[in-house]
């Protein structure tokens, strides 16, 4: 490792190296804590936190130092990461993204957070994010949008979304402001939001992390994962994350391998599957392109590339817009201005008067349209023809890539149909911004693990991502491969805007 | 079919979610453009197609019928907007 000269040189490094020079003791994990509380102080357009607890990491720090010295370090042991304000927090405010959850302090802490604490992280605090994980642009957040750090190199200097709806997560994990950071993803709110911003975002299949106390906006798709710079970041912090929890009963009780063994460098005979299907008629060409240079890249390591077919991706979207909202509407009926947070009521108001004043204050207009969809879409005389239907459609889309599985081991796509866009731009239409998830909607649906690893700029100087889907539970292959399409393509780019140098940009080796 | 202004105060109502009259073209605009959008799912071919109730192809796991959790009131209490005598408070209910 080299010299630490600069102030917050220590930022600049991935999870893994910055777990062994903790190891090798060149520096204590009070020092790094320091190191990124600086880092947070000074990135505050970026508008990442919801809640900064620098108190409580430097506390999390010490501890973690008491216990590298007498042998007793966990796998995140001093790592300082962003909790993403989903995740229920004990004593700590959590929020949704939503102005309903006013001052609301969980009494308990959820099953993913507690893991990570148990394996030694530090919590550097609770990431800013789309409302209720609702949201691809990260600009439905209460507390203001989230800025991405890249910039156009257009000389534009226009504010770029970091995507969602783990927005906040993302971009503090693009800047170097925290180690890495939590995400949640229902239809793509890890993988869009790591494209967008030149990260490794990882979502697990259905079921491999708990979601005890994790806020609920859809709990047949909601599943937690790891926002990191690099696949072995990811696998680390996955291994620390997962496992099999009683208080969830879609908890399913298999063994969490060793992700970073997994690492291996050797996908010679793997079979990667092309879907015909995520060519859209109008789509960038530099996005088909890196697609077909990731095929490239996978077959020049050993792989085998296979043309398959997913015919029924085209719906999948469409489902979605129905089971999401659905399972929504029922999940957030819990918010009634009684049992925490927001309360509005004036005097002489009945109990609906109430209820219906908190919602209407407390829910933006994002949530407010998917409660009114899901609550239209499950009432009597339109649950067969859309809630129904839209389950059916669902089977469909497994059974597509069950019969894919036949004949490949993992599925190569883009993650997103373009690079990060502008904040002002695309907000007015609910519908466009829906379409920013067409290639991570599908795996979602089936419930299958699936992984965002940057690739390429694209002709702004922005970063893209290539998306990988593998079976249920097979994690293991999916960061098999995604580590040697990590190689493949180099990506090494950084944003304009990182901890280490403020608003300059700056090349960084590997 | 397309949501009117009057279908979106029902919807609105069972949502317990007051939007006002001058609100409810804008909402009913909103949500006709999405459920256009949804109206394609009708066109697969779902005959014989059981709906998912499950992603991940399991048993539900069973377990002893015994209290196993619990005995916290003031916990679920803390965060109550307004509380009493160990109540959550509401308007009045009954007249």
């Amino acid at each position: 490792m080299s010299e630490m000269k600069n102030s917050n040189s220590l930022t600049n490094l991935t999870l893994a190296a910055a777990r062994d020079g903790l190891q090798n003791k060149d520096f204590s994990a009070v020092e790094l804590c320091n190191q990124y509380i600086d880092a947070i102080e000074n990135a505050g357009e970026l508008n990442c936190f919801i809640t900064k607890t620098p108190e409580y990491a430097l506390a999390m720090a010490k501890k973690s130092d008491h216990k590298i010295q007498n042998g007793t370090a966990g796998s995140m042991e001093g790592l300082p990461i962003g909790m993403k304000d989903l995740f229920c927090t004990k004593g700590v405010l959590t929020t949704a993204g939503s102005h309903i959850l006013d001052g609301f302090k969980p009494t308990y802490e959820s099953t993913v957070s507690q893991n990570l604490w148990d394996s030694g992280a530090v919590m550097l605090g609770k990431m800013n994010m789309d409302e209720f994980a609702m949201g691809s642009a990260n600009i439905t957040s209460y507390y203001g949008n989230v800025i991405n750090p890249w910039q156009r190199n257009d000389g534009s200097n226009a504010k770029l979304v970091p995507g969602g709806s783990s927005g906040g997560s993302a971009a503090a994990v693009a800047s170097n402001i925290v180690i890495a950071a939590t995400g949640t993803d229902t239809g793509g709110s890890i993988r869009q939001p790591a494209a967008f911003t030149g990260i490794v975002g990882l979502k697990p299949t259905y079921g491999r992390c708990s979601r005890w106390g994790t806020i609920a906006f859809a709990s047949s798709l909601d599943q937690a994962g790891p926002m990191t710079r690099d696949v072995r970041d990811a696998a680390i912090m996955l291994g620390a994350m997962a496992g099999f929890d009683n208080k969830d009963s879609t908890s399913v009780n298999l063994p969490v391998p060793n992700y970073e063994a997994a690492l291996t460098g050797d996908i010679k005979g793997m079979r990667i599957g092309i879907p015909k299907e995520y060519n859209l008629d109008g789509m960038p060409s530099e996005i088909t392109e890196l697609w077909q240079q990731g095929a490239k890249w996978l077959k020049d390591a050993g792989a085998e590339i296979v043309d398959i077919s997913l015919p029924h991706t085209k719906y999948a979207l469409p489902a979605y817009y129905i089971v999401a909202p659905a399972e929504a509407s029922s999940n957030l009926a819990r918010y009634d201005g009684i049992r925490y947070g927001l309360r509005v009521c004036d005097d002489g108001d009945s109990l609906d008067d109430l209820y219906e004043k908190t919602r209407a204050e407390g829910f933006g207009a994002e949530v407010q349209r998917r409660i009114l969809i899901g609550t239209y879409v499950l009432s009597a005389g339109y649950y067969d023809a859309y809630y129904l239907q839209a389950q059916k459609v669902r089977t469909k889309i497994a059974d597509d890539f069950k019969q894919a599985w036949q004949s490949c081991d993992i599925l190569l796509t883009p993650v997103t149909p373009t690079a990060a866009f502008g904040i002002d731009e695309k907000q007015d239409d609910p519908l466009a911004m829906y379409l920013h998830d067409i290639f991570t909607v599908p795996s979602s649906m089936a419930g299958l693990p699936a992984m965002s690893i940057p690739a390429a700029l694209d002709n702004k100087g922005l970063p893209l991502g290539l998306q990988l889907i593998a079976k249920p539970f097979d994690e293991v292959n999916l960061l098999r491969v995604g580590h040697m399409l990590e190689n493949m393509a180099g990506f090494n780019a950084k944003p304009q805007f990182l901890a280490s140098n403020g608003l300059t940009s700056k090349a960084e080796g590997a | 079919m397309s949501l009117d202004k009057t279908s979106v105060a029902k919807i609105a109502k069972l949502s317990r979610i007051r939007i006002n009259d001058d609100k409810q073209d804008e909402m009913a605009s909103d949500l006709n453009n999405i459920m256009g959008f949804v109206e394609q799912l009708s066109q697969v071919n779902v005959e014989g197609v059981e709906p998912m109730t499950s992603v991940i192809e399991m048993m539900q796991r069973q377990r002893d019928d015994i209290i196993s959790d619990g005995g916290y009131a003031d916990d679920i209490l803390e965060n109550g907007p307004a509380t009493d005598m160990g109540f959550f408070t509401v308007p009045k209910v009954v007249e």
